[in-house]
């Protein structure tokens, strides 16, 4: 069977949409949220995405299937949280690693089962790690700017045992996305690399997807496209490129840069659109497709999808404008200055 | 599909990417062929900018930040950032530091260098930084694991790599060995780090040039050359360094300076130099050097003539000789009195004073008139300087000598005012309060204290020197008769510190409560909370340094804000002492005995020590001073200056670098006169005894010679629990034992610079010139410290001569890196004193050089120096640390002495309170 690479070789890969829109679409309750596991549980659950991987496997199970025959080559795990620091806002530290290990279960079983049915068109799940909600190298006091709400070392071992579950759950890649602090990325580059080295497995590819969170075409924590780019190479990532915040439209001339100075893949998942008045993203399936496929026909990528407001009809539309279009060449990376 | 379309990809499929060096902050930063030199801002450093280790000191950090921000306007890409300074805590203020640079994006737009010799500071300052910085510095000097280690976790945050051209042997010095350690280095980086060679900036040693020693000559040469050669060895490795130190012997004279150094960068470059530690100030375009001078320099960086040294010094001269100094000094001429002698003590100017004080004299009613008048509003200039670190301590000192020729010149006009009319206005000089100050009993170390004395006494305080060895009674007595408003001791021996103890305890006793003040290389903040300030409650205050002396005296003597001063600081000490107490607990010892089972292993069946040419001691009289004076280390000397920074680089330090320069050619020229004039009398003694070790801590001493005899000496070793794996020292370890059958040996010596130094101390006092006398004595410490590596040198290849092929410079013997060791009693690995007698027995040491032992087992006179010499190559240096009571207990046995008196004689090493 092809690998990930073999794919990524041959043509542009369709990566899945939002998790958190098609959640919405199954208006759940508090009560579906606890399950019976946590019927009795002293603080609030709804919301906690994370935890349906546990409470409601089924309507996990059941997006990344969707997903799956809308023509997604990669997966994301349900896992964007799972870290302690993150589900300690639910006070559910202690699930983190259970959380990370369901979620890529439920992930690879889905994959597993459509690879099963075409093996032509092997089917890949990423473990999603997520930025958290501690950041490193901004302070949460305007008054305190040398405060830091958590540590380095603090970041890193919540991480580490994020990238421990899903491991063991069965992950393929390893996406450290939505990034809009470097330093929490170098962070969760820190433990995939610790984990691998202390135990011995071999290293997953890393996907590495950043953040420009407006015009100015910076981080939040105030890097420009290329800063991050640089600051993040010692990943040796399979690929690195953009997520959130913007819409495709926007994210076109930073997308042309990182397709520029990138030596290894380049990936692209954008909202659908900027939100609206309510929150909510308009953004037609038509409409994001064609903007996808202007990246595809510039040359700028070789992994496509979407974030949020994304649903698996945008997906289906992506993978079918991209269909006949050939992937991004790597550059040449070359051993000498001139 | 749009034409603009096709052309993309059609591009994309050439595109190519080179390994360039990138590095970034909140920008990038791509080092291209094409790219200029990278000039690195160098003030957010510690060691190198007095006012920076300042503001970091003080928590100044939004000041600190504008020092950075200056760098950034400046012109620097990457910012060097160094907190190695003994007195913070280097992580911490890394951690802080950094973090609130991150909220500047002004300043955290550049790249971070990390600078620092201790790998956890490092490791602090990688985690705070998003973009991808660079580490200096990292090298072999601790052999291959250390570096393999670091270079992995640098690898693991992204970090680029300085590394310096060092073995485990010291730094390259020639271009073979800075060509061979970089290229071991690069191997060990790509082939087993897995490191990307863009990612490693080799600094090959810029050492300076032109100094009059011949061997120097080729230095700039070397350095160019194998820039040029590790670029074609390893194309895509960059070169860094620092480039001030070629021209460090022109110090003073910046024309010639920047001349060099604008024309040794243009060849350093052009032979692929990429970036440097560079004063951007301080450059000069290539093609606007004065065409001779250019000719000089490229003369002398290039090595084409052997007498490129002597023209370009000639050259330089002219240039001091007609240059626009002297007109501007002269300037100052044509002021008011007032203002003469204001500048004359700002200045420290001693040429016009006796004239200008006598005119200003005439010029007043009263003499004393003068004093309460210019001369103490020229002082408040110099005070208010050095208050806010624009004046340096030997500035100051200078500045206290002019006062004291002016006040000389007044004296005998206000005795006699005096004299005719005693029923009038008295003709006190008003004094900001009178201030005590001694060395205490046992202790004849008293550089510091004069410095402090000088300092005071600028500021407007009377001071009563009792000089040193002083008693408690005759400082209590003295301060009961004179009425002292502080009192302040001094001390650097570690038995002086009980003394202090114990004069406090005094002032309790009698009822004293005048503030205590406490100061000295060996004191220390936590000692005088945890052991001084509970003796005595009306104030005790440990004082840094001179500069310090001042706040704390005003504050104390100031009593709208005593009270408050003091609280403060017992609230400080009280906190220490917990805090200290605290601590203790964390540490495990072990059993004395598991502690000796766990001793330092050496195999003496394969090992078999050497005997030395000669056993029995040699004396060494009126040894040449002109032969001590080439292994002088400078670096101490600036401390003792309380100017902080590596030497030769300090001379050129932005901030002290000027008056550094001006306090060393004052120092070169006096000791010039101590050379050429015989000022002082270098003695010495070494000795070489058959020794075996008989007991796990015990030397027995067996002298072939009747006269000597025989003495076992006792160690004390190192009881807090290890890693595995490593031993428990004690300097007897490295002795084979008597089992072993092997005869081995152990060597001993003392040595002095500081006979006859009394008479040129009483002359320069007579002079008022405390600059003068505080110089000599720094620098007679200096030649002690030189005299014993220069007689351990001779030692090593000559008199023991189981290193007859060493060869190292004088950097590496002030590194230490030389094989077997010099420990004296009293200091990290011995730290018992009274080990001291046995020396002194076998060395007949008092005889042989003039050295007497005071009762706290100091040497007298102060420059001196005495240790032990031990050859085995697996000796080492170490700190014994903190010992527990079974070991105390069993060390008296073996002494002789009750627990008691052990635990008087090792209090400094105690681990627990008695």
């Amino acid at each position: 069977m092809k690998s990930l690479a073999d794919c990524a070789r041959e043509r542009i890969l369709i990566i899945d949409g939002a998790m958190g829109t098609m959640i919405q679409r199954y208006n759940l309750e508090e009560a579906d949220y606890r399950g019976e596991r946590f019927a009795n549980y002293p603080s609030d659950l709804k919301g906690n995405n994370d935890l349906l991987s546990l409470t409601k496997p089924e309507v996990i199970s059941a997006i990344h299937e969707e997903y799956l025959l809308s023509g997604a080559d990669i997966i994301e795990t349900n896992t964007f949280s799972s870290t302690t620091i993150a589900q300690a806002d639910y006070d559910l530290q202690e699930l983190a690693y259970e959380l990370n290990v369901a979620s890529a279960r439920l992930a690879k079983a889905a994959a597993l089962k459509f690879t099963a049915q075409n093996p032509d068109k092997p089917r890949f799940v990423a473990g999603a790690i997520g930025p958290m909600n501690k950041t490193l190298s901004l302070s949460p006091d305007v008054n305190d700017p040398g405060f830091r709400s958590v540590t380095f070392d603090e970041v890193v071992v919540a991480y580490h045992e994020q990238i421990a579950g899903l491991v063991e759950g069965g992950v393929d890649i390893l996406l450290i996305e939505t990034i809009f602090d470097t330093l929490n990325c170098k962070a969760a580059i820190f433990a995939v690399k610790q984990y691998f080295r202390t135990t011995g497995k071999k290293e997953l590819p890393i996907m590495i997807s950043g953040t420009i969170t407006d015009a100015s075409g910076r981080t939040l924590s105030g890097q420009t496209l290329e800063a991050f780019y640089i600051s993040v190479m010692h990943a040796r990532p399979f690929s690195v490129g953009l997520n959130c915040a913007l819409g495709g439209e926007q994210m076109r001339p930073h997308l042309e840069e990182l397709s520029r100075i990138a030596s290894c893949y380049v990936s692209c998942y954008p909202n659908a659109g900027l939100p609206n008045a309510f929150g909510g993203y308009d953004e037609e399936p038509e409409y994001t497709a064609h903007i996808i496929e202007d990246f595809a026909r510039s040359g700028f990528v070789n992994i496509v999808g979407g974030c949020c407001g994304t649903t698996p009809d945008h997906i289906r539309h992506m993978a079918e404008h991209v269909k006949t279009i050939p992937t991004r060449q790597l550059p040449v990376v070359a051993d000498a200055l001139v | 599909m749009s034409t603009s379309n096709i052309n993309a990809i059609t591009t994309d499929t050439e595109r190519i990417i080179r390994p360039y060096l990138r590095l970034s902050g909140l920008e990038p930063l791509v080092v291209r062929p094409e790219t200029n030199f990278i000039n690195i801002g160098e003030r957010t450093n510690v060691t190198g900018s007095k006012k920076f280790a300042r503001l970091i000191r003080e928590g100044q950090y939004e000041e600190a930040l504008s020092v950075a921000r200056q760098q950034v306007e400046n012109g620097a890409q990457i910012l060097d950032v160094n907190m190695d300074d003994a007195l913070l805590d280097g992580q911490a203020s890394m951690t802080t530091f950094l973090n609130l640079l991150a909220a500047e994006p002004d300043i955290s737009k550049i790249p971070v260098m990390i600078d620092s010799s201790k790998f956890s500071i490092i490791e602090a300052g990688l985690k705070c930084l998003q973009g991808k910085c660079v580490v200096n510095s990292i090298s072999l000097k601790e052999g291959e694991a250390k570096f393999i280690e670091h270079a992995i976790i640098c690898k693991a945050f992204g970090a680029a790599v300085v590394v310096m051209a060092f073995d485990e042997n010291g730094q390259a010095d020639t271009l073979e060995k800075r060509v061979a350690f970089c290229h071991r280095a690069y191997k060990i980086l790509t082939e087993q780090v897995g490191f990307d060679p863009q990612d490693i900036i080799f600094d090959p040693n810029i050492f300076a040039i032109a100094t009059g020693i011949e061997e120097h000559n080729n230095y700039a040469v070397e350095f160019i050359e194998a820039t040029r050669r590790i670029k074609q060895l390893m194309p895509l490795t960059k070169i860094s360094g620092g480039v001030s130190n070629i021209s460090f012997s022109f110090r003073g004279n910046d024309l010639v300076r920047e001349a060099m150094h604008s024309v040794f960068l243009y060849h350093a470059i052009k032979a692929g130099m990429d970036m440097g530690i560079v004063n951007a100030g301080m450059l000069q375009i290539y093609d606007d050097i004065q065409p001779e001078l250019r000719e000089l320099c490229e003369d002398a960086i290039l090595n084409r003539r052997s007498d490129a040294t002597d023209r370009l010094i000639a050259y330089a001269e002219t240039v001091k000789a007609k240059g626009k100094v002297i007109e501007k000094d002269e300037r100052w001429r044509q002021g008011t009195v007032q203002e003469r002698l204001s500048h004359a003590l700002v200045n420290g100017i001693t040429d016009y004073i006796e004239a200008d004080t006598e005119e200003a004299r005439q010029l007043y009613n009263r003499p004393l008139e003068v004093i309460e008048g210019p001369l103490m509003d020229g002082m408040n200039v110099v005070g208010d300087l050095f208050g806010s670190g624009k004046m340096f301590l030997p500035q100051v000192v200078k500045s206290a000598r002019v006062m004291k020729k002016s006040v000389a010149v007044l004296t005998p006009f206000i005795e006699e005012e005096k004299r005719l009319n005693v029923a009038t206005n008295g003709g006190e000089i008003k004094s900001a309060g009178k201030i005590l100050l001694a060395t205490v009993k046992g202790d004849v170390h008293d550089i510091g204290k004069n410095i402090v004395g000088v300092v005071l006494g600028c500021n407007g305080y009377e001071i009563i020197d009792l000089g040193v060895m002083v008693p408690a009674e005759k400082i209590l007595q003295t301060a009961r008769e004179e009425k002292v408003d502080i009192i302040g001791l001094s001390g650097l021996i570690t038995p002086s510190l009980d003394e202090m103890v114990h004069v406090a305890r005094e002032l309790k006793r009698q009822n004293f409560n005048v503030p205590l003040l406490i100061g000295g290389a060996t004191t220390s903040r936590t000692h005088t909370a945890v052991k001084i300030a509970p003796e005595y409650v009306h104030g005790v205050v440990h004082v840094l340094d001179a500069s310090r002396s001042v706040t704390v005296t005003g504050s104390l003597l100031n009593m709208a804000l005593k009270r408050n001063f003091l609280t403060e600081v017992q609230s400080e000490y009280v906190k220490l002492n917990d805090a200290f107490k605290n601590k203790k607990q964390v540490k495990q010892y072990l059993p004395f005995a598991e502690a000796q089972k766990n001793k330092m292993t050496i195999d003496w069946n394969t090992f078999t020590p050497v005997r030395p040419k000669f056993t029995g001691v040699r004396k060494f009289e009126h040894y040449p001073l002109e032969e001590i004076v080439p292994y002088i280390d400078w670096q101490p000397f600036f401390i003792s200056w309380e100017l902080h920074g590596k030497f030769p680089q300090i001379l050129s330090d932005d901030i002290v670098g000027k008056e550094a320069t001006k306090l060393y050619a004052d120092a070169r020229d006096l000791l010039d006169k101590v050379v050429k004039e015989k000022w002082l009398q270098a003695n010495a003694v070494v000795g070489f005894w058959p020794a075996n070790a008989v007991a796990p801590d015990t030397i027995a001493v067996t002298p072939e010679q009747p006269e000597i005899s025989p003495v076992r000496l006792e160690s004390i070793r190192q009881q807090i629990k290890k890693a595995p794996g490593q031993p428990n020292m004690s300097l007897s370890d490295f002795i084979a034992p008597i089992e072993s059958g092997k005869q081995d040996y152990i060597g001993g010596f003392a040595v002095t610079a500081g006979i006859g130094i009394e008479r040129w101390i009483q002359q320069f006092k007579e002079e008022h010139d405390d600059y003068n006398s505080i110089m000599l004595k720094a620098l007679a410490d200096r030649l002690a410290e030189a005299f014993t590596e220069l007689m351990h040198e001779r030692v090593r290849k000559e008199f023991w001569g189981y290193a007859t092929e060493e060869h190292l410079s004088n950097e590496q013997l002030i590194g230490e890196a030389y094989s077997g060791i010099r420990p004296a009693p009293g200091y990290p690995a011995c730290p018992e004193h009274t080990e001291k007698y046995k020396l002194f027995d076998l060395l007949n040491a008092t005889n042989n050089t003039g050295i007497t032992l005071t009762e706290s087992l100091a040497m007298y006179p102060a420059a001196s120096v005495s240790g032990w010499y031990f050859a085995n190559p697996a000796s080492k240096y170490f700190g014994i640390g903190k010992i527990e009571k079974d070991q105390v207990e069993d060390y008296a046995k073996r002494k002789g002495w009750t627990v008691e008196e052990a635990e008087k004689w090792l209090r400094p090493v105690l681990e627990y309170d008695m």
